[in-house]
């Protein structure tokens, strides 16, 4: 590909698209959902909700409720959710330089999981706890990970790093899954809460999660162009006059902190930190300034559409969102991949 | 390079210690009234799997009975006949009736006796003296028939009554064989076998009684009378089943048709929200008052006994009582609920607490869960 080419790609247009799915997820969302809101009442709600605008939807208190206080936070925790694991996805493949990195394989995700298997069997899961339990065991695991890749020599070789990734995860599963068996007063509901899902959240949750996504998304997003710079490879970048080791710890800390929200309040949700950036890199270029911010708004569209799914494919049951992240993702993976190879 | 491994090792054995100590803590805030929650609920992800083939075994075996040559319980014969034994009458809740195991083993003659559950028919050769009753239904069914002085071993979930609790413990989740053959048991009883424990304690000679989650309020009284039959207490059991049938229909007739066309939501997991329907052993006893249950009318359930709802459906229902086992028997777990505190329920407080021991059982105990759920219609209609 052409660098003419690859800067028209940067322009506006992807994002306009990103925001547009979103936007219509977002739409199909809220209009979707076992109780049965007309469509009319939601979308009169909806613009009864916009400032200065004051419109009748005719809904009781309790189909208010239901909608505003179950069905609307439910789409704002997915979208934010699939935001965060996606933006911690890009960062991890960033600045490990390495496009098998994400919150899964390098084990932050098992470290976040135990964190918060903890603090629900201690009993102790209140709103700040659960996500800083999370995020400590998080931080441990990547420390541990990207510790093992050194220690196991050249840290520039990706299979090391991957691998040191595969071990922790698998200690730490185990970990995890040694402490909710030993609790059997609680391990429905770790259980509930491992498979992934989004059913039971109201405002506060969103409130915990905002922060922690805003803030990791903007330490990510400001480091996009040195990204780019480290991806031509650490020596060159040191060469370049960039502090890789400041920029290294600051995105991992961000993308771990991201990666540790998500987990805390919505469970493990596999696959949207790998597929949602290499979707975006297949489609737009390698570069970093297109890729973060379009897998920020990417992620959030798609785990709100795969939510719908969660919801609709074995109504009345839920399916654990988690499974439908990897049933798309698979295979929407495996044709983009199919079609740049045959384009290119 | 080997000083930093041992560094990493040193970690994680800081933090296997470290887990290890908080969960061993039995200390926790969410400790003993929560367990019989998780064990609700692990019955229902059970029946949601196996209630259909359970269901038709147990068709099968009221209809394949005469074939067999020696004595055999049949399940329609227990509540009809009636029998002239009191000695048993109020026995959910009269230990007393222990006293009967003397006169029990009279009744040897009558063995070797074959008896049909969920896995055919097991002979069993004499009367059983070390029963290993891994379910919490069976050693209540056992304890009532004056047989808990047999058993020698119960499952995790056994605590009731209090003296079950003393005995040697196994986890039924996760069975290990040889636990169960080193309590030395003459006879065994399962209530699921997800390991094919059944087949190994056979292959051993030890009889072993498989006897699923009931699917009705007969095939729950079935299970009484073929644990009358296996252990020699036929007189027992069906004085038991009397017992239980004529308190059940006492409270029922006593409520009238108070309880006649009122909604309910019955929540024995209110963190995935599966959800017992009419079909369901539970929502048969609320169909006894003839309550509408909500689940029955949520989109593609029809058929099913435990459909997952989503709050949403449940709330947009709006049913008149909500029958919750939340362990805090608190309201505020509904008031404080996101989106659930203007359910006319909630509003109104007609939120009933059940035991969740109770209500997941399938044993001696049914009257007791009868006059529960009588009473919160009383306090409904009043």
């Amino acid at each position: 590909m052409t660098s003419v080419a690859a800067s028209q790609r940067l322009g506006l247009r992807p994002m306009v698209v990103a925001v547009a799915l979103l936007f219509v997820a977002a739409l199909a969302s809220i209009v979707t959902g076992a109780a049965d809101l007309p469509v009319r009442g939601v979308m009169l709600e909806m613009v009864g909700w916009l400032p200065f605008v004051d419109v009748d939807s005719g809904f009781t208190q309790l189909q208010q409720d239901v909608l505003w206080q179950l069905r609307v936070p439910r789409v704002v925790i997915g979208a934010l959710v699939g935001a965060a694991l996606s933006v911690a996805g890009a960062a991890y493949q960033g600045v490990f330089r390495n496009p098998l990195a994400d919150p899964y394989l390098l084990g932050v995700a098992a470290g976040a999981g135990l964190g918060a298997t903890l603090a629900i069997i201690t009993g102790l899961a209140t709103t700040l706890v659960l996500p800083g339990s999370a995020f400590a065991g998080a931080l441990v695991a990547v420390l541990v990970t990207y510790g093992l890749a050194k220690l196991g020599g050249s840290g520039r070789t990706t299979a090391t790093l991957v691998l040191a990734g595969v071990a922790v995860a698998s200690f730490f599963t185990a970990l995890q899954t040694y402490v909710q068996q030993t609790s059997s007063d609680t391990v429905r509901e770790v259980f509930a809460w491992i498979l992934g899902r989004l059913g039971t959240f109201g405002w506060s949750e969103v409130g915990l999660v905002v922060p922690f996504v805003f803030i990791s998304s903007v330490v990510i997003l400001a480091h996009r162009r040195h990204l780019d710079v480290l991806s031509v490879g650490e020596g060159e970048a040191a060469a370049l006059g960039l502090d890789v080791g400041r920029v290294r710890i600051l995105v991992v800390l961000a993308a771990t902190l991201a990666t540790a929200a998500a987990v805390a309040v919505a469970g493990l949700i596999g696959f949207v930190g790998i597929i949602v950036p290499h979707a975006i890199r297949l489609m737009t270029g390698a570069s970093y300034r297109a890729i973060l911010p379009l897998s920020l708004v990417g992620g959030a569209a798609f785990l709100v559409f795969a939510d719908i799914a969660a919801r609709t494919i074995v109504s009345p049951a839920e399916l654990p969102i988690g499974v439908i992240t990897a049933f798309v993702g698979a295979p929407f993976f495996a044709v983009i991949l199919a079609r740049t190879r045959t384009a290119g | 390079m080997k000083r930093s491994l041992a560094l990493v090792l040193l970690t994680f054995a800081l933090v296997a210690a470290a887990c290890s100590g908080e969960t061993a803590d039995p200390a926790s805030p969410s400790g003993a009234p929560s367990t019989a929650g998780s064990e609700a609920a692990g019955a229902t992800t059970a029946t949601g799997a196996s209630s259909e083939s359970s269901d038709s075994t147990t068709t099968s075996t009221a209809s394949t009975e005469t074939t067999s040559p020696e004595t055999t319980t049949t399940a329609s014969q227990a509540p009809a006949t009636s029998v002239a034994s009191t000695t048993t009458t109020s026995a959910p809740d009269d230990e007393s009736t222990e006293t009967t195991t003397t006169t029990t083993l009279t009744g040897s003659d009558e063995f070797p006796v074959t008896v049909i559950s969920d896995a055919g028919p097991t002979t069993i050769e004499a009367p059983p003296v070390r029963i290993a009753a891994l379910s919490a239904t069976h050693v209540e069914m056992l304890y009532a028939l004056g047989a808990g002085d047999r058993i020698v071993a119960v499952d995790l979930f056994s605590n009731f009554p209090e003296d079950a609790a003393a005995k040697a413990q196994l986890d039924a989740f996760n069975l290990n064989v040889e636990e169960v053959i080193a309590t030395d048991p003459d006879l065994v009883v399962l209530s699921f076998d997800p390991v094919g424990a059944l087949e190994a304690l056979e292959s051993l000679g030890i009889p072993t009684l498989l006897l699923g989650t009931a699917t009705t309020i007969e095939s729950a009284y079935l299970q009484m009378a073929v644990l009358g039959s296996a252990t020699g207490l036929e007189t027992e059991s069906e004085a038991l089943v009397k017992a239980v049938s004529e308190g059940i229909a006492e409270v029922v007739a006593a409520t009238g048709d108070a309880g006649q066309g009122l909604a309910y939501y019955h929540e024995s997991d209110p963190f995935t929200f599966y959800t017992p329907t009419s079909l369901s052993f539970i929502g048969q006893i609320y169909g006894l008052f003839g309550m509408e249950n909500i689940a029955d009318a949520a989109p593609d359930a029809a058929g099913q006994t435990f459909p997952q709802l989503t709050p949403e459906y449940i709330v947009d229902s709006d049913p008149t009582i909500i029958f919750s086992t939340d362990p805090s028997g608190d309201v505020s777990v509904y008031t404080d609920r996101v989106g659930w505190g203007s359910m006319s329920a909630v509003t109104s407080g007609a939120v009933a607490f059940l035991d969740a021991d109770i209500a997941s059982r399938w044993g001696p105990r049914l009257v007791d869960l009868v006059a529960a759920i009588a009473e919160a219609i009383q306090a409904n209609a009043g």
